[in-house]
């Protein structure tokens, strides 16, 4: 066999993983700047609800034992959660410095980490690859896990059914307005209130979502999510704080970034993304996406 | 969204938050804050049921006051001071385990190491404002924990950093028991006490007014002339530089170097004692850390959930004495004395 042909094929099958990756970390970031685009805090607690996210994948699989009531019902029953803290946690917060609601989350990172300890234990758990989705796929340039072709198709038709809920509805005209004036649409007489509770039930139950689709292709234990946070937190930074174009392109070029390293230099598969983070702030310090001064 | 400082957003009032501008309270307990804390201190060993517990103390509040210097003082919250607490602990034990140094040499090789680390990252991360700060300050700690992991000839990997163990100290005329947990106590308070003077002082000089200057109101600071960015970067290499002080006091009290040393976790540690104590107080970031480290050790004999207790005194403190202890106990003080 050539061999310049077969490391070109190597390649198109590890670009193709990088997207795989990536289109978790584009769940992520989308859940962090859906968030902050709207109620102007970080989700520090970001990293365990996506854990929490494929706990509740487990626990549902485990008692329906089907892949799709897991996919379905676990980021409903996240995304509750995050509805109640919004309510009563996140909400008394407001008027305060925005650092507060941040602090907060990054406390409750610790609750929900305890929480699943204690209801599922401290080692890591199972997540098998649901049977209907588990081989691979003929792409004609090689085989491909079936079960990444459909977490990409996932993430794909969420993004799809987002950018039409943001850009083609009512609602998401007002979710916009909202973002750029809540004072104006408080005197329109919009509800911000109700507006941000959903929207932050949203952001939660995208993360959720995220931790159950990467359930199967990681390893599930209470730890993951303060990983998560990190490589979330470099992806947003990357692609531009509260912007939601920037949170998919980066999301993908962080994971092809660290699926190609992986390919060449394994041992730097985790250093690379952080690397790549680090000099998009030098060259960029808003991020390839972001208006300059959106942070303040 | 001018002012990032809770302490002063929060105020019900317009009470200044720090008792240091009260024009009584600023006497006796602010102008000898750093022998009284010194004094405090001794006095802590004798106080706590174990001397481990009180090294430890003293280590993790160093690392929440200098912490502190930039989160409570300067106004920047940054997540990722594991970063230099970590490097401190490390550059102390491989300058002492592969290279045969005089730990003294070590420590001071440790905070310089620690000091030019924080003034890269300071560098990278200081022009993203506001909460965008706390965001790059965290990833660019995972990058230096993942740095670590892999070079794991240097730094053990996960397995941390082990193989020296510090039991004298060799001072020239004196040769100083560290196994004698007294003798160890008084040799790390040796360098928190010379650190906390140090602190009292760049608080009080003309530097230290304008950090608070930037935390107040970032815009007027600039307009009153002051290089923001530059303080700014002075700010987080002075705080860079205590944490990797405290850091390389934990390798010579602990022996080993833990790889979580560098971890999320820890420069969360940092967060939860400065607030709970009080950030922008001098003496709060160790009152939190006894705190935190008392409760620690206390709920931990009941339960291994402990972090639950301490994830729920944290919200709650976020949300309802955001000054922290000592913070609120210095603005009731002040209020006391203001009325009487």
């Amino acid at each position: 066999m050539d061999p310049g042909f077969f490391d070109l094929e190597l390649i198109a099958m590890q670009l193709f993983s990088g997207v795989a990756l990536g289109a978790v970390f584009v769940m992520l970031a989308l859940g962090l700047s859906i968030i902050f685009g709207m109620l102007g805090i970080v989700n520090f607690a970001h990293g365990n609800v996506f854990m929490v996210g494929a706990y509740a994948g487990v626990f549902v699989m485990e008692r329906t034992g089907s892949f799709w009531a897991a996919l379905l019902f676990g980021p409903l029953m996240v995304g509750a959660l995050g509805l109640l803290i919004e309510r009563f946690l996140i909400r008394p917060l407001a008027g305060r410095s925005p650092d507060d609601p941040l602090l907060l989350t990054f406390g409750l990172g610790y609750v929900l980490v305890e929480g699943v300890r204690i209801l599922f234990g401290s080692d890591g758990l199972p997540f098998a690859t649901p049977e209907e989705l588990s081989g691979v796929a003929d792409l004609g340039i090689g085989f491909f896990p079936i079960y990444r072709l459909f977490v990409v198709g996932v993430v794909a038709l969420v993004l799809v059914a987002l950018w039409y809920g943001l850009e083609r509805t009512r609602l998401g005209l007002i979710v916009r307005a909202g973002a750029r004036d809540p004072e104006i649409l408080r005197v329109l007489g919009v509800d911000i209130q109700r507006l941000w509770l959903w929207v932050f039930g949203l952001g939660i139950a995208l993360a959720a979502l995220g931790g159950v689709l990467a359930a199967p292709m990681r390893s599930v234990n209470p730890e993951m999510g303060n990983v998560v946070l990190g490589e979330a937190f470099a992806v947003t930074v990357i692609g531009g704080m509260g912007s939601l174009m920037g949170s998919v392109v980066a999301g993908l070029l962080v994971g092809v970034v660290v699926s190609m390293t992986a390919l060449f230099a394994p041992e730097m598969a985790s250093i690379a993304m952080f690397a790549f983070m680090a000099l998009v702030l030098l060259v960029r310090p808003q991020g390839l996406f972001g208006k300059p001064g959106l942070g303040v | 969204m001018q002012t990032l400082d809770q302490t002063v957003v929060d105020a019900p009032t317009a009470r200044p938050a720090l008792p240091r501008r009260s024009p009584i309270a600023t006497d006796a307990l602010s102008r000898w804050r750093a022998p009284l804390s010194i004094l405090a201190l001794l006095a802590l060993p004798f106080l706590l049921p174990s001397q481990a517990l009180a090294v430890n103390v003293l280590i993790y509040g160093l690392y929440a006051v200098g912490y502190n210097l930039l989160y409570g003082y300067t106004g920047l919250l940054s997540f990722g001071h594991a970063a230099f607490f970590g490097t401190g602990a490390y550059v102390t034990g491989i300058a002492i385990g592969t290279y045969g140094l005089h730990p003294l040499a070590a420590m001071a090789l440790a905070v310089v190491v620690a000091s030019g680390l924080a003034l890269a990252l300071g560098a990278l991360s200081i022009r993203s404002r506001g909460i965008y700060f706390a965001m790059v300050t965290l990833a660019l700690a995972q990058l230096v924990y993942y740095v670590a992991l892999q070079a794991s000839t240097w730094t053990g990997g996960e397995n941390g950093l082990r193989g020296f163990t510090v039991t004298t100290i060799d001072l020239g005329i004196v040769s100083l028991d560290i196994l004698n947990p007294l003798t160890k106590y008084l040799f790390v308070l040796a360098f928190v006490g010379a650190a906390l003077a140090l602190i009292s002082r760049i608080l009080a000089s003309p530097f230290g007014a304008v950090i608070e200057a930037i935390r107040e109101n970032e815009t007027r600071a600039r307009a009153c002339g002051f290089d923001v960015e530059r303080t700014k970067l002075l700010a987080f290499v002075l705080s860079g530089l205590f944490c990797g002080l405290a850091g390389a006091l934990s390798a010579i009290h602990l022996s080993i170097v833990p790889l979580d040393s560098l971890a999320y976790h820890t420069s969360g540690t940092a967060v939860v004692m400065t607030l709970v104590g009080g950030a922008g107080t001098f003496f709060g970031p160790f009152v939190g850390a006894l705190t935190v480290l008392v409760l620690e050790d206390v709920l931990s004999l009941w339960t291994p959930h402990w972090q639950l207790a301490l994830g729920s005194v944290f919200i709650l403190f976020v949300l309802f004495m955001p000054r922290g202890l000592w913070g609120t106990a210095l603005a009731r003080l002040t209020a006391f004395r203001g009325r009487a």
